[in-house]
């Protein structure tokens, strides 16, 4: 059960019976403008209330919320989009979905993890859980990119890597893996946006980027709140207190310095205002893309690695802790 | 060859101090088995052959030919979440160092194995399971740094349940970073040689386990990116005994070979040499 779709009931209760009220006094000839004012005031007061401020387990549900928009809602928006299918060897996995797209008049290669909305939709998506064929589709598309010298664009929503018997057999690791090489060494341009979750292995293998952008209430973990709950207590139950944990959220990541920019969403969830959400992170990439574009594929790799290579926090003789994560 | 006295002196406690246990049981078969005999036999049991884990400083011993200097020594762990659960990150990270004699779940540094310079990082799954966290990451990112710089190839011995939760992102993150250290290693044509030994998995096998030039194996070791119990539970249905064993990846043509570890010294020196004999093919003309 999703928790913020639980919290929403009421408010959209409230919001339905505030609409009903408007249609009736429209009927009337009184002015009940300011009344409607008062209320619209105070329903925003208590949406302020309950979403103003969520905690990390509220954002993990925020961020797995069934209407929330998913990798293919941001593709739509782009101007032109022809998918490529397939790994080139076993099958086409549907969590992945990719292939030439024009963002703006700009050509691009873009690449999402999709999840489904409802049980057929997740079931055809695998519930966005890529599995080895979808990283070996992921790796494709990413040298395709780099020898067509097209920038890479990513939208990262996974639970986590698909954990099933044929992926082992068909070697999920390798496959991570080799997408993490893949990307490193990409001579082109990588704008990846973390729109829902980011869990684990699976959401890393489509953002080692240039620039990493994410929507506020998305997470991105080491492993899923449920996951570490597993492995650290052996009970997925105490995922709520694993979240609390695991500084997962938007800001905790820009702290570390792993996240360059965080983009708002409406209060109540980017689903409240999918297109416009939709718009403002379109506009980020563009404008992420057009500041990476002067630069040479040696002047990326060398940023690229930069990057990576400070994250962390230790403590040695030659040099004073870096990154910390307070 | 005499072990030399520094790496006795950083060898695991209990193989030193032979009064406190000088009996194991072998897991596998349930012999009893006298320390001294197992040490000698490599940690693997003369009975049944099941392969134990073994300290980092005791596969060391068995892997270089003399002096092993050590790098990355000082770079030592902090707290960046300050994780509390039933105990502090910090005092885990204390019981581990008592427990293991190690600062982190890895030792890396330069040697010679069958007369060839590498590089070589030992990872050890009793501190902390052997998970990666930012020194892990860390430490191999230096060695693989010095090793590109030396021109030397590289061999990293695999032992780790995946990435650290208690260092969050930070832990994650070392796949990115060591992933940035590998290709650059390996994109100047330097060979690299993984060796799997139980357990490895997650965020090791998902980034440099899996991106190495030559990936042996020790018999039985297991190696997945899933866990077993999380498969169990996903599919919940029990898996078989041989699913994500050594010899099931060489089977499903994952890994390249499974080496008894009586052999992984002599098979690395075997494929330094193929490499080394590439390097000198690359300088001039093949002779």
């Amino acid at each position: 059960m999703n928790i913020i779709v639980e919290r929403e009931k009421m408010l959209l209760e409230l919001e339905k019976r505030i609409e009903a009220l408007r249609d009736a006094y429209a009927q009337q000839p009184l002015d009940m403008s300011a009344e409607m004012a008062a209320l619209e005031q105070k329903y925003a007061e208590i949406q302020r209330e309950v979403f103003g401020s969520l905690t990390p387990w509220q954002k993990v549900h925020m961020a797995r919320h069934p209407n929330r928009p998913t990798a293919a809602d941001y593709i739509s928006q782009f101007a032109q989009f022809d998918e490529l299918h397939g790994d080139r060897h076993v099958r086409d996995d549907q969590a992945i979905i990719g292939g030439f797209a024009k963002l703006g008049a700009r050509a691009v290669v873009v690449i999402g993890e999709q999840r489904g909305r409802d049980t057929k939709e997740n079931l055809k998506r695998n519930f966005g859980m890529p599995a080895p064929e979808g990283y070996r589709k992921v790796q494709r598309l990413a040298k395709l990119a780099g020898r067509m010298h097209l920038p890479i664009v990513t939208f990262v929503d996974t639970k986590g890597a698909d954990p099933g018997i044929t992926s082992e057999e068909r070697a999920q690791s390798e496959a991570i893996a080799a997408c993490l090489y893949e990307f490193t060494i990409s001579p082109v341009p990588i704008v990846a946006t973390v729109i829902g979750e980011g869990g684990s292995g699976g959401a890393l293998a489509l953002s080692i980027a240039d620039r990493i952008l994410m929507l506020e209430n998305s997470y991105y973990s080491v492993a899923s709140p449920e996951g570490c709950a597993a492995i650290l207590w052996s009970d997925a139950g105490k995922a709520e207190e694993a979240a609390s944990h695991l500084k997962l959220t938007a800001q905790d990541l820009e702290n570390f310095g792993i996240v360059d920019e965080i983009i708002g969403e409406p209060i109540g969830g980017a689903h409240r205002d999918a297109a416009g959400t939709i718009a403002r992170v379109l506009n980020a990439v563009e404008t992420a893309l057009a500041e990476l574009a002067p630069l040479s594929p040696d002047r990326l790799r060398e940023a690229r690695y930069l990057k990576y290579r400070r994250i962390g926090a230790w403590e040695s003789e030659r040099r004073e802790a870096v990154r910390t994560g307070a | 060859m005499p072990m030399p006295d520094w790496l006795r002196s950083r060898r695991s406690k209990t193989t030193n101090n032979e009064d406190a246990a000088l009996w194991s049981k072998c897991p596998k078969c349930g012999e009893v088995l006298y320390r001294r005999d197992l040490v000698a036999n490599l940690w693997v049991c003369p009975r049944c052959g099941h392969h134990f884990r073994m300290s980092a400083f005791d596969r060391i011993s068995t892997i270089v030919d003399g002096d092993f200097v050590e790098i990355g020594a000082d770079v030592l762990p902090r707290d960046p979440l300050g994780w509390v659960d039933k105990k502090s990150y910090t005092a885990k990270l204390a019981a581990d160092r008592e427990k293991s004699q190690l600062t982190e779940g890895v030792v890396c540094g330069f040697g010679s194995i069958g007369g060839f310079d590498t590089a070589l990082a030992v990872m050890d799954f009793n501190f902390r399971g052997g998970t990666m966290g930012t020194v892990v990451g860390e430490r191999i990112t230096l060695l693989l740094e010095a090793a590109l710089q030396r021109s030397v190839p590289c061999v990293i011995f695999t032992a780790s349940g995946g990435a650290r939760m208690e260092e969050g992102m930070l832990a994650l993150m070392q796949m990115a970073k060591t992933t940035a250290a590998v290709t650059r290693f390996m994109e100047a044509g330097n060979f690299f040689v993984t060796v799997l030994t139980d357990p490895t998995t997650g965020g090791v096998s998902a980034s440099f386990a899996f991106q190495s030039d030559v990936i042996l194996a020790e018999p039985k070791a297991m190696i997945g990116f899933a866990g077993r119990r999380v498969i169990e539970q996903t599919i919940r249905q029990k898996l078989p005994d041989q699913f994500q064993t050594a010899e099931f990846l060489l089977e499903k043509g994952h890994i390249d070979m499974v080496v008894d570890r009586h052999s992984v010294k002599a098979t690395l020196t075997r494929l330094l040499d193929y490499a080394a004999q590439g390097m000198h093919g690359r300088r001039g003309a093949f002779a």
